[in-house]
């Protein structure tokens, strides 16, 4: 069966009527002025939601999170097309700063911590924009910490030291003390074991339910991811291919095919590899 | 063997070290927040000294020191925007030929508005020196007044500045972004203010030294060389570390004293002049990151 690229889903990743949190509209990116990674991806965030980011590597997942963010600036990219809004507001703009303190906050690839800070000092910089007094950001630090038992007992170890699960935990509770409204999240699970990533998840999903903060999440592990978001885009080549409900996603025969490794008829021999080279093809 | 006067020369090398540790503090501040060392630093004592000195040929000290204070954060509003910004995400080394054309244009431009004639510089510092602990050795030690003065200087300027890096908000902030830019910037540590902040703080640095370098040695063209002699400080000491630079002074200022005394007399003399390099090329050997420098963290 030949799915249409652009699958017409039965849930809309964000409700009509309902005015998206943060939807991007057509974004091209260029990398120093001559390399197109994005050509014209379009994604809505629903308020409340966690939307997974799916694809191979270099399909452009990472360029799209910074796109939203501002940091692409950092690695000589820039959007030349499209536009980026935040609660109706154009953003793309913006300083990576103005756009924490409206709300927006990133977690980087690869968790990005500051090696020679403590845990605890790697949190309270997370609060750095809010100019709030020490008795607030102290109460903030306690809820952090309340998500992560686990980093109040190494609080004041040098963050290079932790464990990657340590890391990625510090990354984003970091990114908490700012309090945002929604958390940009670049592959959470990389280089960690599968128990910590169902432990990283579990607090995402945690984080999404008791303080309403939305996720915008790109991940390679598309079976976890899937299972922990509502919605899902799944990019390849700089495109959105794909989109829909997580649990439909999480059924439809392409994507169990190409991105789950699940056959419709249980393990595949060789010779079916060019079928699978010619589908692919098909479907960029 | 006479302790007093080993006592006394040991207690001037520590004062000429201290000298030594306020340049060198300059280079560590903004080595350290933004990983670039920074070749103009001598050059911006001079230029401090420079304006300093000719704005006092116009009013008392203390306005001339709050007037070149503001010039001092200015250059460095200044050097963020005009060097800094557009070389933002550049590779250290480019940003480093940056500052290596920021001191020919600092010297130049120092000269030019300020002239280039030498200053005396009088800030008040007693010239006359002192005996002390005569009750314990016999003849006492004669200590420079003015160094006394310096080293007090010194001792209050690295207390403020070690209290600003680990106890204040932007201390920190300061710190994440010499760690990880890019992580800093993605929680929303806003790179251009922070570094304008440290080329002001290390503005302010440069001013102390230049303040209490000139009034010993005049203000003149040879004051932005005193960098030079900051250098192998930072080696020893370790480019990130604010005690590295100070202690690392210390052991120079004692060193050379007190092997020009000691061992001057068996190699002809002179080993004051050489003796910090030297043991500067001993530690890259043995311990580049010097005595207090970070360590590279890597995970395996």
């Amino acid at each position: 069966m030949a799915l249409a690229a652009h699958a017409p889903s039965t849930a809309p990743a964000v409700p009509q009527g309902a005015a998206a949190l943060l939807s991007v509209n057509g974004i091209e990116v260029i990398y120093n002025h001559v390399i197109l990674v994005l050509k014209g991806v379009s994604l809505a965030v629903a308020e409340g939601s966690i939307v997974a980011l799916l694809g191979a590597n270099g399909a452009g997942k990472t360029t799209t999170l910074r796109a939203v963010s501002n940091l692409l600036r950092g690695e000589r990219g820039e959007v030349t097309k499209g536009s980026i809004e935040y609660r109706g507001e154009r953003v793309e703009r913006l300083s990576p700063s103005a756009l924490v303190k409206r709300g927006v906050v990133q977690v980087m690839e690869g968790r990005h911590c500051f090696p020679h800070l403590s845990v605890e000092e790697n949190l309270l910089t997370g609060a750095y924009t809010r100019g709030v007094s020490r008795a607030e950001v102290k109460q903030d630090l306690e809820r952090v910490y309340a998500f992560f038992p686990r980093l109040k007992e190494r609080s004041n170890s040098q963050a290079g030291y932790t464990s990657g699960g340590e890391q990625q935990m510090t990354a984003i509770g970091r990114a908490l003390m700012a309090r945002p409204q929604m958390i940009l999240l670049d592959e959470p699970s990389m280089g960690l074991a599968p128990q910590i990533v169902e432990e990283i998840f579990q607090i995402v999903k945690n984080l999404n339910e008791r303080e309403k903060v939305s996720f915008l999440l790109a991940e390679q592990n598309t079976m976890v991811a899937l299972r922990f978001a509502d919605f899902g885009y799944i990019l390849e080549n700089g495109r959105v291919m794909m989109e829909g409900a997580a649990h439909e996603l999480a059924q439809n025969e392409d994507v169990k095919e190409f991105y789950l490794g699940i056959a419709g008829e249980g393990r595949k021999s060789f010779r079916d590899f060019k079928h699978y080279k010619r589908r692919k093809r098909w479907l960029s | 063997m006479n302790w007093g006067f080993l006592l006394e020369v040991i207690l001037g090398g520590l004062m000429a070290g201290v000298l030594y540790s306020l340049v060198a503090l300059g280079f560590v501040l903004i080595y350290k927040a933004s990983g670039v060392f920074n070749f103009a630093q001598g050059a911006m004592v001079l230029f401090a000294a420079l304006s300093l000195v000719r704005l006092m040929e116009h009013m008392p000290f203390l306005a001339a020191f709050v007037l070149t204070l503001a010039i001092m954060v200015l250059l460095a509003i200044g050097i963020e925007r005009l060097v800094l910004r557009p070389l933002v995400n550049q590779a250290p080394i480019i940003l480093f030929m940056a500052t290596i054309g920021l001191t020919y244009f600092l010297d130049g431009f120092g000269q030019t508005i300020w002239g280039s004639d030498v200053y005396q510089l009088n800030i008040g510092m007693p010239k006359e020196p002192i005996i002390m602990a005569e009750s314990l050795v016999n003849g006492g030690i004669l200590v420079n007044k003015e160094d006394l003065y310096a080293a007090l200087i010194a001792a209050i300027l690295v207390a403020g500045l070690a209290l600003f890096f680990q106890k204040t908000a932007t201390g920190r902030a300061l710190r994440a972004v010499a760690d990880d830019h890019q992580a800093a910037q993605s929680v929303g540590i806003p790179l251009n203010r922070i570094w304008v902040i440290v080329w002001a703080v290390s503005g302010i640095v440069a001013l102390v030294a230049g303040m209490v370098w000139g009034s010993k040695l005049g203000v003149q063209f040879s004051l932005s060389l005193i960098a030079l002699k900051a250098l192998p400080v930072v080696i020893l000491g370790g480019f990130e570390s604010v005690p590295g630079a100070i202690i690392g002074g210390l052991i120079i200022g004692v060193g050379e004293k007190l092997s020009e005394v000691y061992l001057g007399p068996y190699v002809g003399g002179g080993i004051e002049y050489w003796f910090a390099y030297v043991l500067a090329l001993l530690f890259l050997l043995v311990r580049p990151e010097g005595l207090f420098g970070e360590k590279h963290i890597d995970r395996v």
